[in-house]
């Protein structure tokens, strides 16, 4: 029997900001489930299931957070599934989500994905000390800023490449009201101008620290059938992972990303990703993995990524505009990260994207990565139901 | 549903301290034990999952290196729960009924020894509230054996007789962190004694599932799961009748367990006085085998022992001792959390 189609039909987000300080956990994760059902036109008791993710629990000091979340979630009595995949967490808990729809399982599950950085340290939590390793000591930041470089000899791609991406995020996530960073001052000087982090990352071309939620509603069929707003249908989703270190790791574009990207592919039927995707939430958390994700994801062949960049492919009125939402660089509560681009994928191709949307997207893909780039989740929404 | 045995299970030798090895030398093991009694090879496991906690390990993202002893290149199909490998299971299991996999590989590990587990699973508890009084889980299981007891569920002594018999049975398990002649000791929390309580070890446990003809050919005798299911019940104890476990009863509805009856129960119950809960919301008589293997009682390693009851459950059914079993695993304070499978051999199968 093949898979039941699985359509998105509730989307969700907080206002994400550098702290929220009037809603605990409880309520900053029911404010995103509350948006996400009555997008939906749902209540709480047409949930069958929950799937939850974030990064590490370290992040807020909660061990297991979905033990103390499930009243807030409406889970109580139902089925709570918690993931946890690193960086890429918040594309592989809506890819669990969308599983047990497709399995028939259940028939409409409410997924979430949240971090809120203020009421802890991130810094802190990726810092304690492993036994048996060699600390890095050096950020996320430091960990793959030789990976940049290594791109930028390999491609010879001009270093005003990331300023570019930036100032585009930026600039989109203007037209975002969920977006943390709004700089209406934004210039593309004032992005070139920003002190050095980790050469060549400048701190204009890195990501905030974000408290926020995504949720989302995923259902079968006839759930979509009763949609009050136009569904959002899964036409391929994968996670893909490969070892952190190892000697024949590609850091520059992983192998698990590209195998990640033409299973997906390979569900969806997509033959020319360029040509026949309309819009990309692309999870680029520091600005130069914009045209190294172009490459690893198939848009461009290899070395050519930053010239869709540098030629304005990329921007919102592009004709691949990568991240309108102004993506992880603009808002980054690093578990819901990668579900915020699911989301995203899927409010695009319902026309649901307000100012940020593209114009008549018909197909787009969300795209998360994670750990050491080395865990992969993406998924293809289409505004049709899965023909195949 | 598409039919998906347990056609592999192999676990360590669970020990009260580890200090020699990583994670991932303690997992190694296991994972080519099952590797080999299937003859299969990372490249022929269509989907990987695996269950951890980053508070146990004491650092973020420890899962990752994990990865590593699983052989992940080429690039594989892999997730992962931040929950006892029983959900790590049931994650798979619904990746194999959407028909992308036919083979799966789950593990699990814990390495409680580096900390003080009591204390660690405190920080499991409301922020705001609870957690920062540190009330910890032996507490915690104390005030249910007592609400137990109240009630006129059980007493103290029928509560020693089931510490009695788990490690009794424990003897016969060459894995078992506890075995044998146990006093029922001092109390460590009234009404609690330390034979009442599970033992703080590390291990890892590791399963393969497959699907239909694949499992047939990989296994002399699959042990089917006939149904699974997992429910979670409020947080807060104080809105939570503590004698019942009213996820377990609906989890086992769902899964099936009460169409007919099992021979055999693994229980995943850390506390003497949680089997007592749970027997009692699984309607379990005496005629079954309640944990052979001597339970969470004889050994706990936090994170993999649930997954280890549907393992030793599953062996049970593949070495023709049960025909139908019930696996049980639970997570959160006071059985807040619980997850239920029916196993069964072929030869039940009409």
């Amino acid at each position: 029997m093949p898979k039941e189609p699985v359509a998105v039909v509730g989307v969700g987000q907080t206002k994400h900001v550098a702290a929220r300080h009037d809603v605990s956990l409880a309520g900053l994760v029911r404010e995103a489930a509350v948006a996400a059902l009555k997008d939906a036109g749902l209540t709480w008791a047409d949930i069958d299931a929950v799937v939850i993710g974030k990064a590490p629990d370290f992040f807020e000091g909660v061990m297991m957070p979905e033990l103390y979340l499930a009243d807030a979630l409406g889970a109580v009595g139902k089925p709570m599934l918690r993931v946890h995949t690193a960086g890429s967490v918040g594309g592989s808990t809506a890819l669990v989500a969308a599983n047990l729809v497709a399995a028939r399982v259940h028939r409409t599950v409410l997924t979430l994905a949240f971090e809120k950085q203020s009421e802890s340290n991130a810094m802190w939590g990726l810092s304690l000390p492993i036994p048996f390793q060699q600390p890095l000591l050096a950020g996320a930041g430091g960990f793959f800023a030789p990976h940049v470089r290594a791109y930028m000899r390999r491609t010879g791609a001009p270093d005003t490449v990331g300023s570019l991406v930036a100032y585009k995020d930026r600039r989109n996530a203007l037209k975002n009201p969920y977006a943390h960073i709004h700089d209406p001052g934004i210039t593309l000087e004032k992005v070139q101008s920003a002190p050095m982090l980790w050469d060549p990352i400048r701190y204009s071309e890195t990501c905030p620290s974000s408290d926020g939620a995504c949720a989302m509603i995923l259902t079968d069929r006839a759930g979509a059938g009763r949609s009050p707003h136009p569904p959002a249908w899964v036409h391929g989703g994968a996670m893909r992972s490969e070892p952190t270190l190892f000697a024949g790791k590609d850091f520059v574009s992983p192998q698990a990303g590209k195998d990640c990207a033409a299973d997906v592919y390979r569900q969806a039927g997509i033959s020319d990703p360029r040509r026949e995707i309309d819009a990309v939430e692309m999870y680029v958390p520091f600005s130069w993995y914009e045209p190294m994700w172009l490459e690893n994801l198939g848009f461009a062949d290899e070395g050519e990524g930053w010239k869709l960049t540098e030629a304005g492919v990329t921007e919102l009125d592009g004709d691949l505009p990568v991240n309108p939402s102004g993506g992880v660089l603009s808002t980054n509560p690093i578990g819901a990260s990668g579900m915020i681009r699911f989301a995203e994928a899927a409010l695009q191709v319902r026309g649901g994207a307000g100012e940020h949307q593209v114009d008549g997207a018909r197909r787009a893909l969300g795209h998360a990565y994670g750990g050491g780039a080395q865990f992969f989740s993406m998924w293809l929404v289409g505004a049709e139901p899965p023909t195949r | 549903m598409r039919d998906v045995a347990i056609v592999a299970f192999a676990q360590t030798d669970h020990l009260r301290r580890t200090d020699e090895l990583s994670e991932v030398e303690m997992l190694m093991p296991v994972l080519h034990q099952v590797l080999d009694a299937t003859g299969l090879r990372t490249s022929g496991i269509d989907f990987t999952c695996s269950g951890s906690s980053d508070y146990l390990a004491g650092r973020a993202f420890s899962f990752t290196m994990a990865l590593d002893g699983v052989g992940a290149h080429p690039p594989i199909s892999e997730s992962h729960v931040e929950m006892d490998g029983a959900w790590a299971l049931y994650e798979a299991w619904v990746k194999i009924q959407t028909g992308e996999a036919d083979t799966a590989l789950v593990y699990a590990y814990g390495k409680s020894s580096p900390g003080q587990v009591r204390d660690v699973l405190t920080r499991q508890l409301d922020p705001y509230y609870t957690a920062p009084l540190w009330p910890d889980s032996v507490a915690l299981a104390a005030l249910q054996a007592q609400a137990l007891i109240d009630a006129g569920d059980t007493d103290e002594s029928a509560l020693t007789a089931i510490a009695t018999r788990s490690r009794a049975a424990a003897a016969d398990n060459p894995h078992a962190q506890l075995s044998g002649e146990v006093p029922a000791g001092d109390y460590l929390v009234r009404p609690l004694r330390t034979g009442d309580c599970p033992p703080i070890g590390d291990g890892a446990a590791a399963v393969i599932l497959a699907a239909g003809d694949t499992a047939r050919a990989l296994c002399e005798r699959p042990a089917w799961i006939r149904g699974i299911d997992h429910r979670i019940e409020a947080h807060g104890l104080g809105v939570r009748e503590l004698t019942e476990s009213p996820s377990t009863r609906l989890a086992a509805e769902r899964a099936g367990v009460f169409e007919r009856p099992v021979d055999t129960a693994e229980l995943h119950a850390p506390f003497s006085s949680q089997e007592v809960v749970l027997r009692k919301a699984l309607g379990l008589g005496d005629e079954v085998s309640v944990n052979p293997s001597g339970g969470a009682l004889a050994a706990n390693p936090v994170m993999a022992a649930g997954l280890i009851r549907l393992g030793e459950a599953a062996a049970r059914i593949h070495r023709g001792e049960s025909d139908r079993a019930l696996a049980h695993a639970t997570s959160g304070p006071c059985l807040q959390q619980n997850l239920v499978a029916v196993l069964e051999g072929e030869s039940t199968h009409a």
